[in-house]
């Protein structure tokens, strides 16, 4: 049997890793890496690393060199990629865009609020409060049955149109009013699903030390509730700055009526392509953070497993 | 004032149809380590649920101390918990606060004790059971017998004058029951009124004063410790006993 060298626990400091850490006896390792194998791994990793780059440039040249061997190829990017005119309509988008994320600022608390407090209310048990637990119930029911669109046209045209005395008729205003109540509804419902993640033991155990019901659900079961469900509401977030383009039809001029409006006038769509470019560069970030956290709860939960 | 701290009469409790107790009494006296015994299912959880008021009874009485009817129907739930501690077979401790935390929290919340009133008791029952260089850590880094000694902290944190314990080692590794079992003597030693739903029949030999055998929702025998284990009566406890002591 050639191959690895029996791991001796002291050797000379320059072939061995030794990593101490505070609680262990100072010099005892508590961790220790046979330095064949270790750099073994390392040349692999580096290797690994390398072909996967090699592998995606080679997939993007030639899926480019294909795409621009076609015949419709300088039209396509005469129409959407071109230059000169994302030039002159970029900075105009990105003005635009702070509406959107104005809007995006003011629902996103807003809908956090609405959808607590009525996913608290769907829960409540006593019989006074059993009008609030019907109400939050239809809410849910009619917010999430109808297109986020069709509530923002009936918001958006059907008030203002009332004119009603001492009524905003501010487009951005029912704009965002609807977006809250139909997102409200969603978020609702991501909450509940949180409570009720949490498991009965813990309201019991809660309940046994004396806690009221009340203090149960505050101090025990929803910071439980909420941890469990940040993943999915960070992922309504994303959506949200998507739909925030929703308002758009009621004419106020956000990101994608700005690309609509330049686009309209030269007949090239870059202003779109552009639109889109802003959308994402704001959505890849939160994606990734939401991955992330999305990683640190799942180890956290699997050590929590082992324990 | 007498001795009695709880007094169960004739309590009944169906799930579904199904009567788990039928008619049960149980008296308990001040001081005093009850240990329940019997099979599986015959009722032992329900029982201590029902005295701490997690469990509402279908018919009889629970009196506290002479003073408090547990059963009855306008008692506020919230003080017999206040006076009554129990710990789970699962440790249930809330996993998103810390360990001092965990203890701190109800008599902060519900005896209303200052911030540092309450860490400064739980530091003390914490340093008594030697938990003390666990407290600001989180409950998923302990053992299992640490969990549930630190479940034990916090229902002492309350000062409770019974203690329920339902079947506390059942979930742990055999070699952390010790641990746990150690903190009940302790407790036990210290004048706790206790009662005890076990399966360590070596533990109550040991520290029972009463020994009840439950089988189909009442206690059909009870005694000393030598009595029961010794010289049981009833033939359902004979075979009870043989089955579990081979
Ligand atoms: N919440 C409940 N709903 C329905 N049945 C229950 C419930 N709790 C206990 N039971 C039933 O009552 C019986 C006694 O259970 P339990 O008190 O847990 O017994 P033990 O603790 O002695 O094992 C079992 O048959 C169990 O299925
Ligand atoms: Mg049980």
């Amino acid at each position: 049997m050639s191959g690895w060298p029996v791991p001796r626990r002291r050797t000379s400091r320059s072939n061995v890793t030794l990593v101490t850490s505070a609680t262990t006896a100072p010099g005892a390792p508590e961790v220790y890496f046979d330095p064949v194998r270790q750099a073994y791994r390392r040349k692999r990793a580096r290797r690994d690393a390398l072909v996967g780059m090699a592998s995606l440039l080679g997939f993007v040249l030639v899926v480019g060199f294909a795409i621009s061997r076609t015949s419709g190829w300088p039209l396509v990017q005469e129409t959407f990629f071109n230059g000169s005119e994302f030039i002159a309509t970029f900075p105009g988008l990105l003005d635009a865009f702070l509406l959107n994320v104005r809007i995006f600022l003011i629902a996103e608390p807003l809908i956090l609020i609405i959808g607590l407090l009525v996913a608290l209310a769907r829960d409540l048990r006593s019989p006074l409060l059993l009008p609030l637990r019907v109400v939050a119930t239809l809410y849910v029911d009619i917010f999430r049955g109808v297109p986020t669109i069709l509530v923002i046209f009936l918001l958006g045209f059907g008030v203002p149109a009332l004119q009603l005395q001492g009524v905003p008729n501010n487009t951005v205003f029912w704009g965002t009013a609807a977006l809250v109540l139909s997102y409200g509804a969603y978020v609702a419902e991501v909450f509940r699903a949180g409570i009720g993640s949490v498991h009965s033991s813990q309201r019991m155990a809660a309940r046994s030390l004396g806690l009221t019901s009340l203090q149960t659900s505050r101090y025990v079961v929803l910071p439980q509730a909420v941890r469990n469900v940040i993943p999915p509401l960070l992922n309504d977030f994303i959506s949200l700055q998507k739909d925030t383009a929703l308002v758009s039809v009621l004419g106020p001029i956000e990101l994608l009526r700005q690309a609509q409006i330049d686009a309209s006038s030269t007949f090239n769509y870059t202003a779109y392509v552009g639109a889109a470019l802003i959308f994402i560069a704001l959505t890849i970030p939160m994606t990734r953070f939401a991955d992330w956290v999305q990683a640190r709860m799942r180890k956290r939960r699997s050590m929590a497993g082992t324990a | 004032m007498t001795n009695t701290l709880l007094d169960i009469a004739g309590v009944w409790k169906a799930f579904e149809g199904n009567s788990v107790l039928r008619g049960l009494d149980l008296s308990v006296t001040r001081h005093e380590a009850v240990v329940l015994i019997g099979a599986s299912g015959s009722g032992k959880s329900t029982l201590l649920r029902c005295i701490n008021g997690l469990e509402t009874v279908d018919a009889g009485s629970i009196l506290l101390a002479g003073d408090l009817d547990v059963s009855a129907f306008k008692t506020d739930m919230d003080a017999v918990r206040r006076r009554i501690g129990i710990v789970f077979q699962s440790y249930n401790l809330f996993p998103h606060m810390t360990v001092l935390d965990n203890v701190t929290l109800s008599p902060r919340k519900v005896l209303k004790r200052s911030a540092a009133d309450s860490k400064e008791q739980a530091m003390a029952l914490l340093e008594r059971f030697g938990l003390a260089g666990k407290a600001s850590d989180y409950p998923d880094r302990l053992s299992g017998g640490q969990a549930q000694r630190v479940a034990i902290v916090r229902a002492l944190a309350m000062e409770p004058e019974l203690m329920l314990f339902d079947e506390i080692t059942s979930a742990l590794d055999p070699l952390l029951v010790g641990e746990v079992l150690d903190t009940v003597r302790d407790l036990k030693a210290g004048g706790l009124t206790l009662i005890m739903a076990t399966h360590e029949m070596g533990f109550a030999r040991e520290v029972a004063d009463q020994v009840c055998f439950l089988d189909a929702g009442v206690v059909l025998e009870k005694g000393t410790p030598e009595a029961v284990f010794g010289s049981p009566q009833e033939a359902k406890t004979q075979e009870f006993l043989a089955r579990i002591l081979k």
